[in-house]
């Protein structure tokens, strides 16, 4: 057996020679960071706490490569994080990108991202939650779990409630398997509140607590102008004026979910331009059919009621 | 005695790493992996107890060896072992299949001479205690 142990002659390679010095700038240029962070700015409208975070993340990684390269004592940092915000504040939309973010920064293997909920999670039965825990846990090794709307997991009136179980499996793979997966936990920030006070284990396993904030109207207006590019339509001078009384009249309405507002607007306002253009009959051009007119956006509920 | 039953049996024991190779191999291949553990090792033994469901949906190999280390802790008196399913039409089958984890102890095995029609001489491997 000990020709076996030996290595082949002329395969051994040795190890390179630690190196003195790194230029942390040469190292930014190689990685895709700089890229990456133009991509955000463009895509992602206003969430200024959120990008910050990303960028020390990001730079907190390129740190970490260094200090090995040099040599130095390093140990895998912990990414999991908590999403906290008002509805319609993007946190699955980043959640969902994380995942290629954390990807291409080189932190996760795989770059995939488990998407899930309480459901998925919490078995009906005795002895069933923790192998459904389990198989979700193995399915999202390499990459992002993502768990939507978290604190449902935690039924406070219900003591017996298998909830609490899949919570311990969750903080146990958290802990012991800091390089195989990122969790990201996501939900309203009251709630979120209540469920981390209750489960004092996550708050400490959890190193970044990103709050979203709520969109300004300016940026609700960009947001608008985007979702319209990404469907083919745009605004013209009289709607885009509309639009904004809409998002000033919308803000004081109880519902109000950020984005998903004015998503669901423009998702409306295509409906009656789509009527509009039905009941006038004759000719379009290409033009008539892209174009969203003032008279989509007034016609609105909520600009109707309060004038 | 040494078993020497699906892949790589002829080599030394696969270390953690390599294991891990292999299963991430599998799973570039679109192969669901599973593993099973058997007290009863005899080569015509193909009913091996399966440890947990197999597992579909795989993107790292991290989720099996978490499973295999469990499997072993839980486990150490038995052999255990891991499959490759292939689901491709026309193949369906396990593709890759090899041990990952041996008793302290292996089992052992005699050769019996048995007697069939007509004086034609058969052979069969029977089981003795360790």
């Amino acid at each position: 057996m000990t020709m076996l142990a030996d290595p082949m002659p002329g395969t051994e390679t040795p190890a390179p020679p630690l190196r003195q010095a790194l230029n942390l700038a040469d190292m930014y240029r190689d990685s895709e960071i700089g890229p990456l962070l133009a991509e955000l700015d463009r895509d992602l409208i206003g969430l200024q706490p959120v990008k910050q975070r990303i960028r020390e993340i990001a730079a907190y990684l390129l740190v970490t490569k260094a200090r090995r390269e040099l040599g130095l004592e390093t140990s895998t940092p912990t990414l999991h994080m908590a999403f906290t915000g008002n509805p319609g504040t993007g946190k699955t939309t980043v959640a969902l990108r994380m995942a290629g973010i954390l990807h291409r920064l080189g932190y996760v293997r795989r770059g995939h991202l488990v998407s899930v909920t309480r459901d998925d999670l919490v078995g009906q039965y005795i002895g069933h939650t923790a192998p459904k825990t389990k198989e979700v846990l193995k399915r999202a090794m390499g990459g992002v779990l993502f768990i939507d709307e978290a604190y449902y997991l935690y039924r406070p009136e219900n003591e017996k409630d298998y909830g609490q179980e899949a919570i311990e499996i969750l903080l146990q793979v958290m802990e012991n398997q800091r390089d195989d997966l990122v969790v990201i936990l996501a939900g309203y920030a009251d709630r979120m509140q209540t469920f981390f006070s209750a489960n004092p284990g996550f708050r400490s396993r959890i190193a970044h607590h990103i709050d979203f904030p709520d969109y300004d109207d300016e940026e609700l207006l960009r947001i608008a102008d985007l979702i319209a590019e990404k469907e083919g339509y745009r605004f013209d001078e009289g709607a885009r004026a509309a639009l904004a009384d809409y998002v000033a009249a919308r803000r004081n309405r109880p519902d109000f979910a950020n984005a998903r507002s004015i998503r669901n607007a423009f998702d409306r306002a295509r409906l009656r331009q789509a009527i509009r253009l039905f009941e006038a009959g004759g000719e379009v051009d290409a033009d008539a059919l892209s174009t969203i007119t003032a008279a989509e956006i007034r016609s609105s509920r909520v600009l109707s009621r309060d004038g | 005695m040494r078993l020497t039953q699906g892949a790589f049996s002829f080599l030394p024991d696969l270390t953690d790493t390599q294991i891990s190779a292999q299963i991430e191999f599998a799973l570039a291949q679109g192969w669901a992996v599973s593993i099973e553990t058997t007290d009863d090792p005899h080569p015509r033994n193909t009913y091996w107890d399966m440890w947990g469901m197999p597992m579909f949906d795989l993107k790292d190999a991290a989720g099996v060896m978490m499973e295999l280390k469990a499997a072993r802790t839980a486990l150490p008196e038995r052999y255990i072992r891991i499959n490759a399913f292939d689901s491709t039409r026309g193949w369906e089958t396990v593709r890759l299949a090899f041990i990952a984890h041996r008793p302290p102890v292996e089992a052992r095995f005699a050769l019996d001479r048995v007697e069939a029609e007509g004086r034609v001489q058969r052979y069969a491997l029977r089981r003795v205690p360790a």
